[in-house]
């Protein structure tokens, strides 16, 4: 006889095809579960999957738009990556990208009326200053306190964006703004350029697809990036090695910072323009669902980027034509992270009955 | 027959490429302490595990009071009346003792009733408790009280107590015998599993004694001594000596001075006052149970822990207590840990990634932080080959070879960078024959090439083949050096169980 329930063993080896194929499974069963919600809510579930997922990008503008919302996601999940491979649970990258549009857009404010060549490029070099001093800080409780990341990451997010609450309706409230909670705009050269006429797809994505070849360069060639792997896999064996390890928690959360600030000021130095209260839709978090529907791996971080993007238009095109709440666009990134952590777990481990006498 | 409570007949039990239990046959008589005496990997746990319901036996049956007994699982085993307390602990930290108690019991009881029962037992058997205390703020010798009270509000009739004194003071063991006995004399019975000689004689009625997975004897502890004891549990390994002192030199390039260590953790032993001195050429052995100080030890060697108390590490003229292991392998020297997967070699990675562990000065793996990854494969073929690793290729992950394989990689990694210490612990443990044959073989040939040898080791056969000079570590003290040519098996027996002359 067999019990009645599964009890969880251990996989001996575990599928490289089937690591390959988990992104594409858990895609196609959050469209399954994405049809019966529309059912449920009675629409025609083909008709609604056509709003949600083809017509937002049926247009060059579209398409435009897919790049402009998947720049931040990329970005910040590459950066994100070099934390994950090295077991560091950083889930605070809004707050790195808050304190990076705020450092970078400070400059932008404070050279408001300035037009240089060199504006933009100091403007992007704070943004990213000011993400990894953000991102240093829980670095910094856990190398010496021993704090636990995930807590102290998430809670600086909240005080990174009370600071830049603060000071958009306080010391850089635009004087000209009508009181309301914004900065005054940057400069023409504060501004990231546009890669094409009429479209908001801009400079950004440049500098994304640059650093995504950076990394992967320094994930598969460099000594320091076996060592995060290591160090990721095994902390007795990176201790049996001489890896410092305390070096290695710096680098990830300075170089995570880094990117999540780079992000935040192309976002407020591109599509927006000014500083103003909600600069992100939680990208610094979906990026973490990015992040990990690309495995860690660069080139699967630009595509999961480009199908995360994609839920944020579809939300958008479904509360307007279909009236639905573009809440649903998070209920896609949360299927799609619940089967990707359910499929993670049956590579790695198998569902057996166990034999009762 | 009717003083017998289990007899336990021809149970046999298969692990991969060995044998833990082979024809395993005795009797434990009622109201009686009786040990298992044996060294690490004799096949004692695997037989309490069988007893206890975590393992099922290939071969042979058990009989309870004369009853055919078979159990799948410990709440079976508890319900059968067979109790056991584990050498490491399993409570909650965070809760109270009363919490911890109330989560162990299988039956309902209303909470007066608990009440009244553990106040009898804490009274009864020596075992005073606060109930309301965390489990963090006791003790070892009261974390393992609670463990005990655990088991007997379940009223067992065998007590199984796995190496119960090794975290233990030397007041706490009084103590806990005052409840064994206590135990014994209202008509319990307790398994004692043990590999300390003084334990068995000051309170075991019987003993058995297991070698290898098999029963040496079983007899009664009256007329035993330590020494006789000794010699049972080790064998007769000294008949085929093969020591070659001759290429040894004078001179001493690797000197440790009174190296002490506080750890402040049960389940650590503090390291005191340990000195030891090695030749060029010499390879030396440090022996001992598991569990003595080898693994705090080990890392104080390889430089993962700079965080002693006092003494010093010198090698070449250099202090080198406080070098880190990078800074360690700079001097050309290598160490290779007990563990394979996660610690001298990462499962996930390939062969070759593994080769980047242990980078030595000459190895050129690196330029600029770019891995160059030709030197690599090569070198890692290079390994490959002339250690008859057996393995698809380089590119293989370190988990899909046998234990013995990648033994022999790891060992030949560190070999082929042709240090001038090495040091290493456990070289052949959990490998199978052919591999340890060819490990010994190598460690032999590289110190007549003037490398000299630190081997950390419980198996004795081992260290009697390969090592010419021997210590003994036990409780965190090292003893002085024998040359292995001399020395006897008594005497290292004695030691081994913590007993100086």
């Amino acid at each position: 006889m067999n019990s009645l329930f599964p009890s969880i063993v251990s996989r001996s080896q575990s599928s490289g095809l089937m690591n390959f194929f988990v992104p594409i499974i858990s895609i196609v069963l959050t469209l399954i579960t994405g049809s019966i919600i529309f059912v449920l809510l009675g629409f025609d579930p083909v008709y609604a999957l056509y709003t949600f997922f083809i017509s937002p990008i049926s247009s060059t503008y579209g398409i435009s738009e897919l790049f402009v919302k998947a720049t931040p996601l990329a970005l910040i999940a590459i950066g994100l990556s070099y934390c994950f491979k090295n077991n560091i649970y950083n889930i605070g990258a809004e707050g790195q990208l808050t304190m990076g549009a705020i450092f970078g857009g400070g400059i932008g404010i404070l050279f408001h009326d300035t037009n240089a060549f060199w504006l933009l490029p100091l403007m992007i070099f704070t943004g990213a200053i000011g993400g990894a001093l953000w991102g240093l800080i829980p670095a910094i409780l856990k190398t010496k306190f021993n704090t636990n990341e995930i807590l102290t990451s998430l809670m600086l997010v909240y005080v990174a964006l009370f600071i830049l609450d603060y000071l958009v309706v306080g010391p850089w409230k635009d004087p000209f703004g009508y009181s309301f909670p914004k900065s005054r705009p940057f400069s023409e050269s504060g501004r990231m350029p546009l890669l094409f006429d009429g479209l908001r797809v801009h400079f950004g994505l440049i500098i994304t697809l640059f650093l995504i070849f950076v990394s992967w360069f320094i994930f598969s060639k460099t000594i320091f990036g076996f060592q995060l792997k290591v160090s990721g896999y095994s902390p007795k064996a990176a201790r049996y090695a001489g890896f410092n390890q305390t070096t290695l928690v710096f680098f990830a959360f300075a170089i995570c910072g880094a990117f999540a600030g780079i992000a935040g000021l192309a976002e407020v130095s591109g599509p927006i323009g000014l500083l103003y209260r909600d600069i992100s839709p939680n990208y610094g978090f979906t990026a973490i669902i990015v992040a990990f529907l690309g495995r860690l791996h660069p080139i699967g971080i630009i595509f999961a980027s480009l199908v995360i993007a994609l839920t944020y238009l579809g939300a958008e095109d479904a509360q307007l034509f279909l009236q639905i709440p573009s809440a649903v666009g998070f209920i896609f990134q949360g299927l799609v992270l619940f089967y990707l952590l359910g499929a993670e777990i049956l590579i790695n481990y198998k569902l057996t009955y166990k034999k009762l006498l | 027959m009717s003083d017998k409570i289990l007899n336990i007949e021809n149970i046999t039990k298969y692990f991969p490429r060995v044998i833990a239990n082979k024809k395993v046959t005795f009797d434990i008589k009622k109201n009686a302490v009786h040990a298992i005496l044996g060294e690490n990997g004799a096949g004692k746990s695997t037989l309490v595990k069988i007893l206890y319901g975590l393992l099922e036996p290939d071969e042979g049956n058990i009989k309870l009071n004369n009853k055919d007994f078979k159990v799948n699982s410990p709440a079976e085993a508890r319900q059968q009346g067979i109790g056991m307390v584990f050498q490491h602990f399993s409570l909650f930290d965070s809760l109270s003792v009363k919490e911890n108690l109330i989560l162990g019991i299988d039956e309902k009881m209303s909470y007066s009733d608990l009440e009244n029962k553990l106040e009898n037992i804490s009274s009864r058997y020596n075992l005073p408790l606060d109930l309301d205390a965390p489990i963090t703020a006791l003790s070892a010798g009261e974390k393992q009280r609670v463990e005990i009270v655990r088991i007997l509000l379940q009223d067992p009739q065998i007590l199984i107590m796995d190496e119960p004194t090794s975290v233990l003071t030397p007041q706490e063991v009084e103590s806990l015998f005052v409840t064994l006995n206590a135990l014994v004399k209202e008509g319990r019975t307790i398994l004692y599993i043990t590999h300390k000689l003084e334990e068995v004689i000051s309170i075991c009625d019987t003993v058995t004694i297991m070698r290898s997975g098999e029963i040496i004897d079983t007899s009664s502890t009256t007329n035993q001594t330590a020494k006789t004891l000794a010699t049972k549990m080790l064998g007769q390994k000294l008949d085929d000596l093969k020591t070659n002192y001759g290429h040894i030199k004078d001179e001493v390039n690797f000197e440790v001075k009174n190296i002490s260590c506080d750890f402040n953790d049960p389940f650590l032993t503090d390291l005191k006052n340990i000195s030891f001195q090695v030749r060029v050429g010499e390879i030396y052995g440090i022996a001992g149970v598991a569990g003595n100080g080898q693994s705090e030890l080990m890392d104080i060697l390889t430089g993962e822990n700079i965080n002693i108390k006092s003494g010093s590490i010198t090698f070449d003229n250099k202090k080198i207590e406080k070098y880190g292991p990078q800074k360690r392998r700079d001097l050309s020297i290598s160490f290779v840990p007990e563990n394979r997967l996660g610690h001298s070699a990462v499962p996930e990675l390939s062969l070759s990634e593994n080769i980047l562990l242990s980078q030595f000065p000459k190895n050129n793996f690196i330029r600029n932080g770019i891995i160059l990854k030709n030197n690599v494969d090569d070198f890692a073929n290079n390994v490959i080959n002339e250690f008859k690793v057996i393995t698809p290729g380089n590119d293989a992950k370190a988990s899909s070879l046998s234990g013995g394989n990648l033994q022999k990689y790891v060992i030949g990694r560190e070999i082929s960078s042709k240090p001038k210490i090495l040091i290493i612990s456990h070289p052949t443990w959990g490998i199978d024959a052919g591999a340890e044959h060819s490990i010994r073989e190598s460690l032999i040939e590289l110190s007549q090439n003037g490398t000299s040898i630190i081997v950390i080791s419980q198996d004795l056969d081992e260290l009697i083949e390969i090592t010419h000079k021997i210590s003994v570590i036990y409780d965190g003290n090292l003893s002085k050096p024998f040359k292995t040519s001399e020395i006897e098996i008594e005497k290292l027996g004695l030691l081994m169980g913590g007993k100086n002359e």
